[in-house]
């Protein structure tokens, strides 16, 4: 990377610094650097994030009363699809590989992932997969005059994909976006599995490694094995919109019900691919805010890899009212419980971990508690959801919507929260500000519970999902009313943050290299880290080295096998 | 403000939980539903013990081992402890076995529902799901119904159960009236099969739940659970042929409207020229109490709107808008509601 050069800029001299500005734009798009590449997901992702949001309000202000009209039907069903597709393809994949790409090579000892190039392709074919998404809203309407946004909803069922039910191209560009943010996923995956295979610095044997790459590496595996099908299926499906195969063609003697299949043996395990970095931020956070070493590190690591796999056999829970017949229900179930067993283990040791500990309530770690609870809540919903025929009650209804929005807001999103607080002065050098931190994070809790701990309950009086509008005398408006006072409470708390991020960049107080008095290896360099990362490529003996070098009496390598 | 609010839906969600027309899982009022409701009690229960048990063990440690600013050993790290196999192991068998019983309670009822054994006195309705309405087909009884299902009550001595046999004519669907049964699905090339058995007669409502294009919310569901008698009279109402030779004159020259005019290409009126299948069977449109799936009650002034333009109550319904004259509009709407 090219080291920056102090230029003296005297005022006036716009051509200088016209050409300086440029040069920046320019280092930045065509940058390898696991760094920046980094930090673009996670701006990318941020920008996403605020438009979902905002999606997100229009939908819960079309629902806060009964039969209201604030927007048409068309209009609802594009919003709902397409705050789906953003959220789970435009925010949680590229968010959780930005801070991938960023941590991973510092906390391994690695001067860049193993393939840059490959890394920077990845990034800005996920990035074009998201703005082709969005230009659907201008050119959905095609050759046709019909369509605009996709309408399908985020798991575009068949055969309501169908030319004949879907006509223009809204559905096309659904289909491209994701074959391409598919890629692009596929792409940074395989960076990360190789950089975590090859790239560890010396000493760091994979049982010393931290758990957040450990999570990172059955992450990307995953993705190897998930999203593969869904790039398979969205084929298919242009296959049948456009050369006349019939894969999903139900008129033409297609299944429904293979595209389900398809769809859910990557929406499932995608669900998991999103939770195990959160459960990676969280196994760094919690430990160091309770000063404690993680408890139970190889438990820790088999119920991460234990996830992974269980996780690639649960998918049809998500089809239990499809007409599996008795005995597909009854594996499916049995799957799906037993995957509670290393998500519990998990959630006792990090229990484990504060236990005996000095626990700091900074922002961070506000941010890491209110996911413990919220994460135990979010998987006991889900057992219930595992009980087939509860689920015959319960599913496509807003029950569902309530507790998956609690593993993707109460959970995920919370310690995508927390690691922003966490790692924010390791990428900027500037510490977001504590105050602003801390109305960020009551009025976000407040927003939260109001929104999706009310949400539960229309799903149990009957009130399915994604209906644009509902009966009056149903008894589900003054729910909805509630749930929509607490989206605007999570909307400002989510400006504040934005504003946080923005202003503490010029007027954060400076960071140091080591603000939390942590023990991975990305806190032994300075703050931002320069292009090389390690001056020295380091050497770890434990699993904490920096807990080794402030401990030369009582170093952790005492204590690992 | 918020407490009196939350009162409030308490308070409402527990006088719908009682009342006829309810939608809640809660209030079961048959065989499915309440073997459900059963399962569910139990899940509850174990899970709010879990709950208790986890968040009180949190709440205890991140109050008892909170940093204490000040105290002799204030700067000091804390003992580091790595782990423990048999505390791991113990976390690791207890949910084990909470998973085993859970998984054994959930297999009795997916059976008994599933693998019933049907009564012979069962009756038959095949149900398909269009959009955005539901069709009706009586196949031993000769019947075709729209939107309204009538079923007979089931009397557990002498079960009289309806089994529905579902597909789709177009896209997924799904069907769920919450206090008979859980929801099943309409796929099209896929046969499924559910059963109800109301022992109370009444109205029972629910609606679509599976998101089947733009009016999926306006796709609502009508079960009248009849007594033997009411049942009986029902079939014998609906198995006659359409009202003709009209008395009425208005309703005689809106037939003639109504078959010159593309209705007849989407809609049925047993034994007139009408046979078309796209739309709802119009045969007795009379004798229903709602109109557009639901969405709005069986009133003249209803009809003639939904006939002149039915995007005003179901914006994205596939019946285009007719565009006849106001004279006409007043025969169809006639003819229609002598349809009974």
């Amino acid at each position: 990377m090219a080291t920056q050069t102090p230029i003296a800029i005297s005022k006036g001299d716009t051509a200088l610094s016209r050409r300086l500005f440029f040069d920046a734009v320019q280092d930045w798009l065509t940058t390898v650097d696991h760094k920046k590449i980094g930090i673009m997901y996670i701006v990318y992702a941020l920008l996403f994030l605020v438009v979902g949001g905002f999606e997100a309000l229009l939908i819960r202000i079309q629902l806060a009363i009964p039969n209201n009209t604030f927007v048409s039907p068309q209009a609802f069903n594009r919003l709902f699809t397409m705050h789906g597709t953003t959220m789970v393809f435009f925010v949680g994949m590229p968010i959780l590989f930005g801070f991938g790409n960023y941590l991973i090579p510092l906390m391994i000892g690695a001067r860049d992932m193993a393939f840059p190039r490959l890394n920077s392709f990845s990034f800005w074919i996920s990035a074009f997969g998201g703005v082709l998404l969005y230009f659907s809203y201008l050119g959905g309407d095609g050759l046709y005059g019909a369509g605009s946004a996709p309408d399908v909803g985020w798991f575009a069922y068949a055969p309501l994909t169908a030319r004949i039910f879907s006509p223009g191209h809204s559905t096309d560009y659904w289909t491209l976006a994701l074959l391409l943010s598919g890629v692009g996923s596929i792409g940074t995956a395989l960076n990360i599995v190789a950089t975590i295979i090859c790239m560890r610095c010396p000493g760091m044997r994979l049982n010393r490694m931290p758990l957040l790459p450990w999570l990172y590496l059955v992450t990307s595996v995953m993705v190897f094995v998930a999203v593969s099908p869904l790039t398979a299926a969205q084929i298919m499906l242009m296959l049948d919109r456009y050369v006349g195969s019939h894969f999903f063609d139900t008129q033409a003697g297609g299944s429904a019900v293979l595209w389900m299949h398809f769809f859910w043996i990557f929406g499932h395990p995608e669900v998991y691919i999103l939770v195990l970095p959160a459960f990676a931020f969280a196994n760094e956070i919690i430990p160091v805010f309770s000063r404690k070493a993680i408890f139970g590190y190889p438990a820790m690591v088999a119920a991460s890899v234990g996830i992974g796999f269980i996780s690639l056999s649960v998918w049809a829970h998500h089809m239990f009212t499809v007409g599996l017949g008795p005995y597909g229900n009854t594996f499916f179930a049995f799957a799906t419980m037993i995957i509670a067993v290393p998500t519990g283990i998990k959630i006792f040791n990090w229990l484990a971990t504060l236990w005996g500990g000095k626990i700091q309530f900074t922002v961070p770690m506000m941010f890491a508690v209110a996911f413990l609870f919220q994460f135990l809540i979010a998987g006991l919903t889900g057992i219930m959801l595992s009980i087939v025929p509860f689920d015959w009650q319960l599913g496509n209804s807003y029950f569902v919507v309530a507790h998956f929005h609690y593993v993707l807001v109460g959970a995920i999103l919370y310690m995508i929260f927390s690691a922003f607080y966490f790692w924010y002065p390791k990428m900027t050098g500037r510490m977001l500000n504590v105050a602003l931190g801390k109305w960020h994070f009551w009025l976000f809790l407040i927003g939260f519970h109001l929104t999706f701990d009310f949400m539960h309950i229309p799903g149990i009086l009957g009130m399915p999902r994604r209906i644009y509008t509902y009966e009056a005398d149903r008894g589900w408006g003054t729910l909805n009313m509630i749930v929509s006072i607490g989206a605007i409470f999570q909307a400002v708390a989510t400006l504040i943050f934005v504003y946080n991020l923005v202003s503490s960049y010029f007027k954060g107080e400076v960071a140091g290299a080591d603000p939390w008095d942590a023990w991975t290896l990305e806190w032994s360099t300075t703050s931002p880290p320069p292009g090389y990362n390690f001056a020295i490529t380091p050497t770890v003996e434990s699993r904490r080295p920096l807990w080794d070098l402030k401990h030369p009496e009582d170093p952790d390598s005492n204590y690992e096998e | 403000m918020f407490a009196c609010q939350i009162s409030l839906s308490v308070a409402s969600a527990v006088q719908s939980v009682s009342g006829q027309g309810s939608t809640s899982i809660f209030a079961p009022h048959g065989t499915p539903a309440q073997s459900i409701f059963g399962l569910s009690m139990l899940v509850l229960g174990i899970v709010t013990a879990i709950f208790l048990v986890v968040a009180g063990l949190l709440t205890y440690a991140l109050l008892r081992y909170r940093a204490r600013p000040t105290g002799a050993d204030a700067t000091q790290e804390p003992p580091q402890i790595y782990g423990s196999n048999q505390i791991e192991l113990s976390w690791t068998v207890i949910p084990v076995l909470i998973v085993v019983i859970l998984f054994l309670a959930t297999t009795r009822v997916i059976f008994s529902t599933e693998k019933a054994q049907r009564p012979t006195a069962a009756l038959d309705v095949t149900v398909i799901g269009h959009q955005f309405w539901w069709e009706y087909r009586y196949p031993k009884l000769g019947i075709v119904a729209a939107n309204e299902l009538h079923i007979p009550i089931s009397d557990p001595n002498h079960p009289t159960p309806t089994y529905l046999t579902m597909t789709s004519a177009d896209t997924d669907h799904s069907f769920w009236v919450p206090v008979l049964a859980g929801k099943m699905d309409l796929i099209p090339n896929k046969i499924n099969t559910m059963w109800v058995d109301p022992q109370a007669s009444g109205l029972y409502l629910g609606q679509c739940a599976q998101y089947c294009g733009t009016q999926h919310a306006k796709m609502l569901l009508r079960v009248y659970a009849d007594t033997p008698a009411q049942f009986a009279l029902w079939v014998a109402s609906q198995q006659k042929p359409a009202v003709t030779g009209f008395s009425n004159s208005d309703a005689a020259a809106g037939e003639a409207v109504f078959q010159h005019n593309a209705c007849i290409s989407c809609h049925t009126v047993a034994g007139t020229v009408a046979t078309g299948r796209f739309g709802p069977d119009l045969t007795h449109v009379g004798s229903r109490d709602t109109i557009a799936s639901g969405a709005v009650p069986n009133t003249p002034a209803n009809i003639r709107t939904f006939v002149d333009d039915p995007a005003h109550f179901k914006p994205g319904a596939l019946m285009p808008p007719m565009h006849l004259n106001d004279h006409d509009l007043d025969l169809v709407t006639a003819y229609l509601t002598s349809l009974k």
